[in-house]
């Protein structure tokens, strides 16, 4: 298939584009959609009209707003700025998006909305409240699903399945990644939602990562391969449903697991996969697990101190080197 | 907070609306459709304290003293407007064709419930558009300004009746909702339930203004304040209200002043002399809505006491075969109980 480059937010653009163009009921929603601030919804309304709808700063609102609005016939992507905003939308995820369908007994309750956490991770002096990676956050919620895709033709496939999903959705996407570039398909294509990527394949050690972590790791993976140590990256995509299989299945060849994100550590993604091959998978393993995250603390709003807490490709390659 | 406990709930200007509309004269049938949908309530209201009493868990926010506004505003309603119901009382569901048994059911958890004994006090019906109660104060009015967006693009005629009380009144979703359904015009009624008290807690405490319809202004919306027992007076303010919702005037706030006769729920033991001092309990009484529109129907010559002796007793009976078909229903089989927490049927194509 012929292909093209796009930036990450290019793709997320286009998918958007074509989304709208292939059906009418999708809407945008969210603060600041006709510019906005990271170009993914740009001008979008030129080609949309009404159904692009800059909203007031009324996280909680315009996301409840979203559900009302999906149950009934429409099938809106509301863009929320930054994850840190998500704590004010946290009830209309949650307690509503997240159970309606159950709670309704089932049937015709629908709820195909989904909500594009834009902006997350830390750059600069982002801060914590601008900087948060909050997408453990959310796969706490049955009902939800959790994507977080690290590359354009992954955030393209993946919103455009998104989209047609009928369940509520928590799409995320970093702040750092919407200048990669990379290779997108022509025409249309969707990924399965729930499937991890091995991105690197290797013998020695699985690292499991998304995101922008994500291309930490895979600097990781090659600096270690100059000592001589593979690495297998998995790309997880989808956080919740986890892709289990893929995960054992790497662990059994590998036999040593690292974990890479940039959320904290404490009940973090980390947490979850650790768990899960210790359930599941434990005699694969001849090495503890090692959990890189960020530190137990506040981010700090500064360019400077501001990255002293988030995991580096140093931290990943010191977390490999002690297992291998 | 002694003072609090008395002289507060007593009537406030309840019967004088701030707007005054010209009185629509409401059909005969509607109004008997009216006064029989508000006495199944009440047997079905004191059927379900009658159950918690008996030592089955229900969660039972008595409708006890608001038949009229619940009954009557869903009865100005077409059957595909959509209604945005609250956690106090089952009048909503009742007044927008629930069948008792369906509701009976699905509280007491059975699968033949409105949702297959899986949601029990959200009670929810895609049929009769009923959008799912919610059990987070205040939630569901952004919500119900994102179905009226919906009827806009869809360009629907329908519009949405949405309840909430005065407690939920203070929940920031409320300002946000309430601001997006002004701002995109969207075909919503809001209803606020004003029965003085959330909780256990008077209002007087907890509120920056006597009328929730003051709020209204806020958002660029009409207020109406009516007197939330006078089920004739809310069936003209909610079928004002949906008839400018419904021509594209956008949303109105109407405030109905009521009083919920018993407590907070079945489990609450404070509300006679605790929170609220015993005469105002009695002073309220003397409001029972039932009754007052059952006069008005006798003086009007709309029927005889014989005939609406006739009604109740109908009412009634239905009741207690609701009652023997709940008790008789089975619980959901294992497999359903953990079935729709997805859609799991999913196509990209």
């Amino acid at each position: 298939m012929a292909s093209k480059e796009l930036t990450y937010v290019q793709a997320v653009r286009e998918a958007l584009w074509e989304e709208m163009k292939r059906d009418e009921r999708v809407i945008i929603m969210g603060e600041d959609v006709k510019i906005n601030v990271w170009a993914a919804t740009r001008d979008l309304y030129k080609d949309y009209g009404d159904r692009v709808i800059n909203c007031p700063l009324s996280e909680s609102g315009f996301s409840g707003a979203a559900i009302g609005a999906a149950m009934t016939g429409m099938r809106p992507v509301v863009e929320i700025m930054y994850p840190d905003f998500t704590m004010y939308a946290a009830d209309s995820i949650a307690n509503q998006a997240a159970k309606y369908r159950y709670m309704c007994g089932g049937g015709e309750f629908k709820v195909p909305v989904v909500f594009r956490i834009a902006g997350s991770g830390n750059s600069g002096p982002s801060g914590c409240h601008h900087g948060q990676s909050l997408e453990a956050t959310f796969i706490h919620f049955p009902g939800l699903k959790v994507i977080f895709a690290s590359t354009p033709h992954d955030a393209k496939g993946l919103l455009k399945a998104a989209i047609r999903e009928d369940n509520p959705i928590l799409f995320y996407e970093h702040k750092l990644l919407y200048g990669v570039k990379g290779e997108v398909p022509e025409g249309d294509y969707v990924l399965p939602i729930g499937k991890a990527d091995v991105k690197r394949e290797g013998s020695d050690v699985t690292i499991v990562s998304y995101g922008w972590t994500l291309h930490k790791a895979l600097r990781a993976a090659e600096q270690l391969a100059t000592e001589g140590i593979e690495a297998e990256v998995i790309d997880l995509r989808t956080l919740r449903p986890l892709d289990k299989e893929c995960i054992l299945k790497s662990v059994a060849k590998t036999s040593k697991l690292v974990t890479a994100e940039e959320g904290t550590k404490m009940g973090g993604m980390g947490a979850e996969i650790a768990a899960m091959v210790a359930e599941e998978g434990l005699d694969y393993l001849d090495a503890p697990i090692k959990r890189v995250a960020s530190a137990e603390w506040i981010i700090a709003s500064s360019n400077y101190a501001g990255q002293m807490g988030i995991p580096q490709e140093a931290d990943i390659i010191r977390a490999v080197k002690e297992l291998v | 907070m002694a003072k609090a406990k008395t002289g507060q709930g007593k009537m406030p200007k309840a019967s004088e609306p701030k707007t005054k509309k010209p009185k629509e004269k409401i059909p005969k049938e509607t109004l008997l459709k009216i006064y029989r949908d508000m006495v199944r309530l009440r047997f079905f209201d004191d059927k379900l304290n009658q159950l918690v009493a008996s030592g089955i868990r229900i969660t039972q926010h008595s409708t006890h003293g608001q038949e009229a506004t619940q009954i009557a505003a869903t009865n100005a309603l077409e059957p595909s407007d959509y209604l945005m119901p609250y956690h106090r009382g089952w009048g909503w569901a009742i007044g927008k064709g629930m069948q008792p048994r369906h509701l009976l059911a699905e509280l007491m958890g059975k699968a033949t419930g409105c949702c297959k004994g899986k949601g029990g006090v959200h009670i929810a019906d895609w049929n009769l558009r009923i959008m799912g109660r919610p059990g987070v104060q205040g939630a569901h009015i952004p919500i119900a300004a994102g179905v009226g967006l919906s009827i806009k693009f869809r360009q629907a005629k329908d519009v949405v009746l949405c309840f909430f009380g005065d407690g939920a009144s203070n929940e920031g979703n409320i300002h946000e909702g309430m601001n997006l359904a002004s701002v995109w015009k969207a075909p919503v009624v809001f209803v606020c339930e004003n029965n003085l008290y959330a909780l256990f807690t008077p209002n007087v405490e907890t509120t920056s203004v006597r009328d929730i319809a003051d709020r209204a202004q806020g958002y660029g919306m009409a207020g109406v304040i009516i007197d939330g027992t006078d089920a004739m007076a809310a069936y003209q303010a909610a079928s004002e209200a949906i008839r400018r919702a419904r021509s594209g005037q956008g949303p109105t706030l109407i405030e109905a002043k009521t009083y919920r006769i018993h407590g907070h729920t079945a489990m609450d033991g404070f509300h006679l002399g605790g929170y609220r001092a015993k005469e105002e309990v009695e002073e309220w009484e003397k409001q029972d809505p039932i009754l007052k529109l059952r006069k008005r129907l006798i003086a009007m010559e709309y029927s005889t006491a014989a005939q609406l002796d006739q009604i109740d007793q109908k009412a009634k009976e239905e009741i207690e075969e609701a009652e023997k078909f709940a008790k008789e229903s089975p619980y959901p089989t294992q497999e359903e109980i953990f079935k729709d927490v997805y859609v799991e049927d999913v196509q990209y194509a």
